[in-house]
């Protein structure tokens, strides 16, 4: 009996030991999917760099319903995961219900907001990139009338919004600007054809240059650009590639380099508030050879000498989550 | 508003109202000869990622086309076995059916693309290319007439003018061939058509083909004609949108179209104007995206009058002992 005792006990130590020592960190992908190009993607490519570079290995589950939000995040703690990841505001009730449940558990939230000892939230300063891409909207666009088209109507959402519109206007006061939203629904993250449709409608009404930051929506943006021979702006990773020639630039999100961090610092995460600004590099504008022929050396001296004033904090860019308002447009 | 946002407005209801209308008419041959269908939208989805998938690989968006028709055919051979000779429940046979498109499709995008559900983007001939009528470009500059021949009704898809076809082809095959009464009568009494000594069995069948057909060509004008490739769940409900325009048109060809129109022009109405200003009050995006669906349920409710669906709908055909 004594000797069972000691045989079970030191199997437990064991087994819990070595949970212990493979606490995978973990990635809860949002609506959008793991390979939306976009949003979810960047956060994809940040966890296999992470597992690349240490040889580790990792869970990840996509969200597919709402319901599965608050589950997915238990099933993961309880398997032992640390630190958890999740990308997208929704994660962020669920995680505020979870965490509390799990203190030796972290869990990041990338766009979400939760105050608990046990998360660390990621913000990104999402209206500064947006500003900048808008100022080279301006500059390419011949009609003077340009489009932005959002994913799901979040507050978030309207950050990229206002921050480009007042990019728009910074360059040229006179445009006009369209904002648009897909839907009011998580499944405005994946909707190419009614993006493609609002993409159409913009065009018809002048715009020749559109935004789109929507998540998979934007893929149907982009290629409608594409066939109506306007450009287009890809958003969250750098898409210039999806039609070469044709997008003018993408506004970065490095939500790849938040999971890379959250992952490579695992269990020992300081909790707490990052924001990843232009200073920071968190955000920015892509230039690679698929855009180099759209934006003149000109218009890049103009964004960086903006982006420098922002950096300085000469250029203060109206965040629409602040107040909830926007100066430069109407939504 | 002007007319050429009018012009604008129309051209796109036409577009979003195409893949409806084959869903809606294939749901018609379907109902008519008392299959219920709620599996368009399995259908839709299933022809959508087949003829995408097919598409990308050959290169040709014809190849793209019979392959969706085909994955469609199959899946309506599925429900036409569970409810015709196994004499199954259709409604379930119908949401097995949405279930496995569902599934399938993610599953083997991902097995042999690895873009997460999704095919790869289709290019030049892996899409159906606008196509430009007749004297479209001489017309263009005559008033009025000239901006709605060369925008409104020049310029689609093929499929879009294959689908505006297929209306009066039903409407002649449904009330003017013995087929078309025959299938009318299963669909009603299908004992009496057993009595005269025709197949019940057989025209059901052949009814369920042709929805199969018409699904496939709605799943393949959503993934190479209005996108460019399938992506997860592309149908998004419009499998049951027309089937509410089926019953708002009462089973009747020439009425779908109409209906299927009206669906097309709320949903063009809501992606163009979001925001509507009336100058005392501002009429959120929530309340134009949900005008059609609001929309749906206020006609459903109250302007159709009684929609009679065919009497032996739903039941399974047992031969008398």
């Amino acid at each position: 009996m004594t000797l069972m005792k000691t045989l079970l006990g030191a199997a437990a130590t064991l087994a819990l030991s070595s949970a212990m020592a493979t606490a995978e960190p973990a990635i809860i992908y949002d609506m959008g999917g793991k390979f939306d190009k976009s949003f979810n993607e960047a956060a994809y490519n940040g966890a296999e760099r992470w597992a690349k570079e240490t040889g580790g290995t990792y869970k990840e589950l996509e969200i597919t319903a709402e319901a599965q939000r608050e589950q997915a995040l238990r099933r993961l703690a309880e398997s032992g995961a640390n630190p958890i990841v999740t990308t997208g505001f929704a994660q962020s009730d669920p995680i505020a219900a979870v965490a509390p449940d799990y203190p030796d558990t972290k869990f990041v939230t990338i766009d979400g907001w939760v105050e608990a000892p046990n998360v660390l939230t990621v913000a990104f300063t999402e209206h500064e990139g947006s500003y900048l891409v808008g100022m080279l909207a301006a500059m390419a666009s011949k009609t003077g009338t340009v489009g932005f088209i959002g994913g799901m109507d979040i507050p978030l959402i309207r950050k990229f919004g206002c921050g480009y519109a007042q990019g728009v206007k910074a360059v040229n006061p006179d445009a006009t600007v369209i904002l648009n939203m897909t839907g009011t629904t998580s499944a405005a993250w994946n909707d190419p054809t009614r993006g493609a449709e609002i993409a159409k409608a913009q065009k018809s009404q002048g715009a020749d240059v559109i935004f789109a930051a929507a998540g998979g929506t934007g893929m149907g943006v982009l290629q409608a650009a594409a066939d109506e021979g306007i450009l287009s702006i890809g958003v969250d990773s750098n898409q210039n590639h999806l039609h070469p020639g044709q997008v003018l630039t993408s506004m970065l999100k490095r939500v790849d380099v938040a999971v890379y961090n959250a992952f490579k610092e695992g269990a020992d995460l300081q909790p707490g508030i990052v924001t990843l600004d232009l200073k920071a590099e968190g955000v920015g504008y892509a230039l690679d050879e698929n855009n180099a022929a759209l934006i003149t050396p000109e218009m890049k001296a103009a964004v960086d000498a903006a982006a420098e004033r922002i950096k300085s904090g000469e250029l203060q860019v109206h965040d629409y989550m602040s107040d909830d308002s926007c100066p430069a447009g109407q939504f | 508003m002007d007319f050429a946002t009018i012009i604008q407005i129309l051209d796109s209801t036409v577009r979003l109202a195409t893949p409806l209308l084959l869903a809606c008419l294939a749901g018609l041959f379907s109902e008519r000869s008392g299959i219920f269908d709620i599996g368009l939208e399995g259908k839709m989805l299933i022809a959508a990622f087949a003829s995408g998938a097919a598409a990308a690989v050959s290169g040709s968006v014809w190849i793209g086309l019979l392959a969706g028709i085909g994955a469609s055919l199959v899946f309506a051979a599925i429900h036409g076995l569970a409810s015709i000779t196994f004499r199954g429940n259709q409604l379930i046979s119908g949401v097995a059916i949405n279930f496995l498109a569902s599934g399938l499709t993610v599953l083997l995008g991902q097995k042999w693309f690895g873009l997460g559900g999704r095919t790869p983007s289709l290019e030049g001939a892996a899409r159906f290319e606008p196509i430009t009528l007749p004297f479209a470009r001489a017309l263009a500059d005559l008033p009025a007439i000239g901006p709605v021949y060369y925008e409104l009704i020049s310029g689609h898809s093929i499929l879009v003018y294959v689908a505006a076809v297929a209306v009066p082809v039903s409407a002649w095959l449904l009330y003017r061939t013995r087929f078309g009464l025959r299938l009318r009568a299963v669909g009603e009494n299908p004992a009496a058509v057993d009595t005269a000594g025709i197949s019940v069995t057989g025209i059901r069948y052949a009814a369920v083909a042709i929805t199969g057909l018409l699904c496939g060509l709605a799943g393949a004008y959503l993934a190479c004609g209005l996108s460019a490739g399938f992506g997860r769940e592309m149908t998004a409900g419009k499998g049951f949108i027309a089937l509410a325009a089926l019953i708002f048109a009462k089973w009747r060809p020439w009425h779908a179209l109409l209906a299927c129109l009206l669906f097309g022009l709320l949903e063009a109405i809501s992606i163009r104007y979001q925001n509507i200003d009336l100058g005392f009050v501002l009429i959120p995006v929530q309340f134009t995206q949900a005008l059609p669906y609001l929309l749906t349920v206020v006609i459903l409710a109250g302007f159709v009058g009684k929609a009679i669906p065919p009497r032996a709908g739903g039941d399974p055909y047992v031969k008398e002992r």
